[in-house]
């Protein structure tokens, strides 16, 4: 049975999991998504063309992208310092913080976008102090990353956790005893043994943000050409009937995280293996 | 249970109900944001006067959200028996996309099939601090103006074809000067939300803005909700007869056998009755002598039709709404 | 009880501080202020900012809101959609991370994406797909209706919407817990003469329960509140296929702000609950396990 493209283990079990992973993979996930690909081309290529490169269009990608590449990166910062924090240090209410990094998960998005919208505005509990400093969030771009750090902030600490806490701490004492100080010992060894969860976790903060919806159209104000992301152009497009067009725009935004998700999934695993080797 | 005598009984069930009328009839009437409070109050006074005249039950599912959104769901298959719309344009959309109902679906009741109009005004700060009073303030300086998107929202469409009337009626028909005009307006516009009731929400909850241009019957709504200290609805001199009309989707009012009391549903609305509760609910009534009874809820104000001034909805459309039309020019510069 | 004694030297070496894995207090103190500052603007404020407004105009309003049959209706909806989709997710997420971690095969990197993919579809698209499938116009359309079949705008297409968007969570829980475990411990149970699937039960189970466990909670969480998707299915019929989070926004939309929050901190407080729960859990075994 083993084809060239497995290698050989005494483990059972492959060809059922792998099967039965496939095909649950194709029923839900290929065939649909299939479906955005062929009713895009269902339309002329000049007509798409025109669709996923008028201005408001490059606008947004301009903006989706923009603010889920800010978004990730501060998620990737904060997340960082929360999940060093709840792994490393011991404080009053620790189960608590550790159990609401999650809430983003399962706040409803249209909930978290009102939430957020309330407390940004000039009015609101924040926006009124930032507002004097001259500092505007809600329905300006710093909005959008606003809610889109919020989406994508568990997606660092939850995947950077885990691998903090497995790290070894005899590595680090090792280093110590050879002369390192902390700043070295953070820098040469803590880090490269994060780093793949680290790149995992933007990875996916930065894809969940760039098909984010519910919680950024309430924050964003809508703008054309300044803060409209693109699934809300997709939306637009539906209710003017041009499917093609709406999927013409999704199967760009597909693809672009598809590859994203790709390359940081190769990178990972890359230095995962350079890693282990030693 | 076995499924096969689950099916047997499931089936039984479904015949008795046909043939002896034993479960109540089922109507879905799929609408736009705006009507949820007033198709309540009528859902419950049909059902009363349909049991009253046949002696059947009757049981009015709702369905709410953006005018286009619903229209695209009926064309996606979503079982409205009748729907109610904010725009005649959309309908037209069923009509073309899915061939539910037919092309002529306008004529088929009386006043264009829209028993009840609507027009569009201003709900200011209370007090009018910038003092709004006719559309020429929502261009000046420094007035922010809170309006929907045109391309996302049916009323939104109304509010920007209103105010394009009004620059052409004060321009002696100049094209040129209403486009400007309109571009001056929408440069006021710091939020463009996706549907009426967010815009309101934004104007109201979260207090950005000094006019926001909404629905006559949504501004006196939100004046109840909100409080008259809060807020208050100056109506312009010129608007636009807004018509939100109504239809039985034929085909799969067929289906479901309910094309008799979807008709008379529709009907009810033109009655005496169904035009007080409009009014109520701050929808102009077409009967006149229901509109005397309400005369004065409603402001004078001198109003236009879309057939007009626009030539109907499928040139306004193309020309403004549709992709790289006069509204995208806007934000293009 | 070989699986214990395996994970206590790796529990052990974390939890003992020494002096070099032992910052100075200010630079501990400083940071976990600031990671907490960080959860409070981000997380907690807008938790908060929910509870203010459901209470807004007090409890009577509060408790009549989740009472009325509307939202009842939206609850009951919500937990089937959630009920129906965890269970096959479930399954998926355990083979899925089986073939993944236990086996090195051509084209993984490939099928790890692939499973990410629902995380980054636009919840919009992950609605339209099964529009553009089983919609009137879609593929199926004409002969869904000929047999009377209903899937989108009614409940089968929430449940797919839901499954959907909640795909990747148990899988991408369970891989790199089962990639780091190795598989040593399985294995072992083989050569001893242990079946597949006594292996499974007695090894591979145990070991990644938490995990599991922890998949499960976010893969419910995330089905109850699926805002995107499912409205682009739903057809938002009154009392019929209203989810929870539809429920809110219709409740937002009648100018009943503290009904919404009201729904929406339900929402929260099931999320709050079943983390804090999952933690003490989690707690509980360790402690058992060190004794």
């Amino acid at each position: 049975m083993s084809l060239p493209f497995k290698k050989p283990s005494i483990l059972p079990g492959f060809w059922p999991a792998f099967s039965y992973t496939i095909l649950y993979l194709s029923l839900i996930v290929l065939i649909p998504l299939s479906a955005v690909f062929l009713k895009s081309v269902t339309s002329t290529w000049s007509h798409l063309w025109r669709v996923v490169t008028s201005p408001e269009v490059v606008a947004s990608y301009r903006l989706s992208f923009g603010a889920s590449l800010v978004a990730g990166m501060i998620s990737v910062v904060v997340g960082f310092l929360v999940a060093w924090v709840l792994v490393r240090y011991q404080f009053p209410g620790k189960a608590l913080a550790d159990a609401l990094v999650d809430l983003p998960f399962a706040l409803p998005t249209a909930v978290a976008g009102i939430a957020l919208t309330s407390l940004y505005t000039e009015n609101g509990w924040l926006g009124r102090y930032l507002a004097p400093l001259g500092i505007k969030v809600a329905f300006t771009p710093l909005g959008v990353v606003v809610a889109l750090t919020f989406i994508g902030l568990p997606f660092v600490v939850r995947a950077v956790q885990p691998v903090l806490a497995d790290a070894d701490a005899e590595l680090e004492e090792a280093a110590a005893s050879l002369g390192a100080n902390r700043w070295q010992v953070f820098r040469l060894v803590i880090f490269p043994i994060v780093r793949p969860a680290l790149l995992t976790g933007f990875a996916l903060a930065f894809a969940r943000a760039l098909g984010e919806y519910g919680s950024v159209i309430f924050i964003a104000g809508n703008m054309p050409m300044k803060t409209e992301i693109t699934p809300l152009l997709i939306v637009t497009k539906l209710e003017q009937y041009d499917y093609a067009g709406a999927t013409a725009i999704a199967a760009v935004m597909l693809t672009a995280s598809f590859l994203l998700l790709l390359a940081i999934n190769a990178l990972e695993r890359r230095t995962r293996k350079f890693m282990t080797m030693g | 249970m076995k499924p096969t005598t689950f099916f047997k009984r499931a089936l039984a069930l479904l015949a008795g109900s046909v043939l002896f009328g034993a479960g109540p009839v089922k109507l879905l009437n799929v609408s736009y944001d705006p009507t949820r409070e007033l198709y309540q109050d009528i859902n419950a006074a049909f059902a009363k006067q349909w049991k009253a005249k046949t002696g059947v039950d009757v049981e009015i599912s709702q369905s709410h959200g953006g005018s286009s959104k619903q229209a695209r769901s009926v064309i996606d298959g979503l079982q409205a028996d009748v729907v109610t719309l904010g725009l005649a344009y959309d309908i037209d959309s069923i009509a073309e996309h899915a061939h539910l109902l037919p092309a002529n679906w306008q004529t088929r009741l009386p006043n264009n099939s829209t028993p009840y109009t609507s027009t569009i005004v201003f709900l200011v700060r209370h007090g009018n601090p910038k003092h709004i009073k006719d559309w020429d303030d929502l261009v000046r300086p420094g007035v922010s103006v809170i309006a929907p998107n045109p391309k996302s929202s049916g009323g939104a469409r109304w509010a920007y074809l209103a105010a394009w009337g009004y620059a052409l009626k004060k321009n002696n028909g100049d094209d040129k000067k209403a486009q400007e005009f309109v571009t001056r307006l929408y440069k006021n516009v710091p939020v463009l939300d996706s549907g009426a009731r967010g815009s309101t929400t934004t104007f109201a909850q979260r207090g950005i803005g000094d006019v926001l241009l909404d629905w006559e019957n949504e501004a006196f709504l939100a004046l109840d909700e909100l409080g008259k200290d809060k807020v208050e609805v100056v109506t312009p001199s010129l608007s636009i007869l807004a018509e939100p009309p109504v239809s039985v989707v034929d085909r799969v009012a067929a289906k479901h056998g309910t094309t008799q009391v979807a008709k008379a549903y529709l009907e009810f609305l033109y009655t005496a009755e169904g035009q007080e509760i409009g009014a109520r609910h701050y929808y102009r009534p077409r009967s006149p002598e229901v509109a005397a009874k309400y005369a004065s809820r409603f402001a004078k104000v001198q109003l236009f039709t879309i057939d007009e001034v626009f030539g109907g909805w499928q040139k306004a459309q193309k020309r403004h709404f549709d992709d790289g039309g006069v509204f995208d020019q806007i934000y293009l510069r | 009880m070989a699986t214990v004694a395996l994970e206590l030297p790796r529990k052990r070496t974390s939890a003992i501080p020494r002096s070099i894995r032992r910052d100075p207090p200010l630079v501990r103190w400083g940071l976990t202020l600031l990671a907490l500052l960080a959860l409070g603007v981000f997380i907690v404020l807008p938790l908060v900012a929910v509870f203010v407004q459901a209470f807004a105009k007090g409890l009577p309003v509060y408790l009549a809101a989740i009472r009325e049959p509307d939202t009842l209706s939206a609850i009951r909806l919500s937990l089937l959609a959630a009920g129906v989709s965890v269970p096959l997710n479930l399954v998926f997420g355990v083979a899925a991370a089986w073939t993944i971690a236990k086996f090195q095969f051509k084209g993984k990197s490939l099928l790890v994406t692939l499973i990410d993919i629902p995380f980054a579809v636009s919840p919009v698209v992950s609605g339209l797909i099964f529009v553009l499938i089983f919609g009137a116009q879609g593929w199926f359309g004409s002969w869904l209706i000929d047999h009377d079949i209903r899937i989108v705008f009614a409940v089968p297409g929430i449940i797919l919407a839901t499954t959907f968007v909640t795909f990747p969570f148990v899988a991408r829980e369970l891989i790199p817990l089962m990639q780091s475990q190795g598989s040593d411990e399985e294995e072992a149970a083989l050569t001893l003469g242990a079946t597949g699937w006594q292996m499974f039960f007695k090894i591979t189970l145990p070991n990644i329960k938490w995990g599991l466990l922890y998949g499960v909670v976010l893969c419910t969480a995330r089905a109850l509140g699926e805002f995107g998707a499912v409205s682009v299915v739903s057809g938002h019929i009154r009392g019929q296929t209203n989810t929870l989070p539809l429920h809110v926004e219709i409740l937002y939309n009648e100018y009943n702000y503290s009904g919404a929050f009201a729904v929406a901190s339900l929402l929260s407080v099931i999320a709050v609950i079943t983390l804090t729960l999952k933690k003490f859990l989690e707690w509980k075994t360790k402690e058992g396990a060190s004794k």
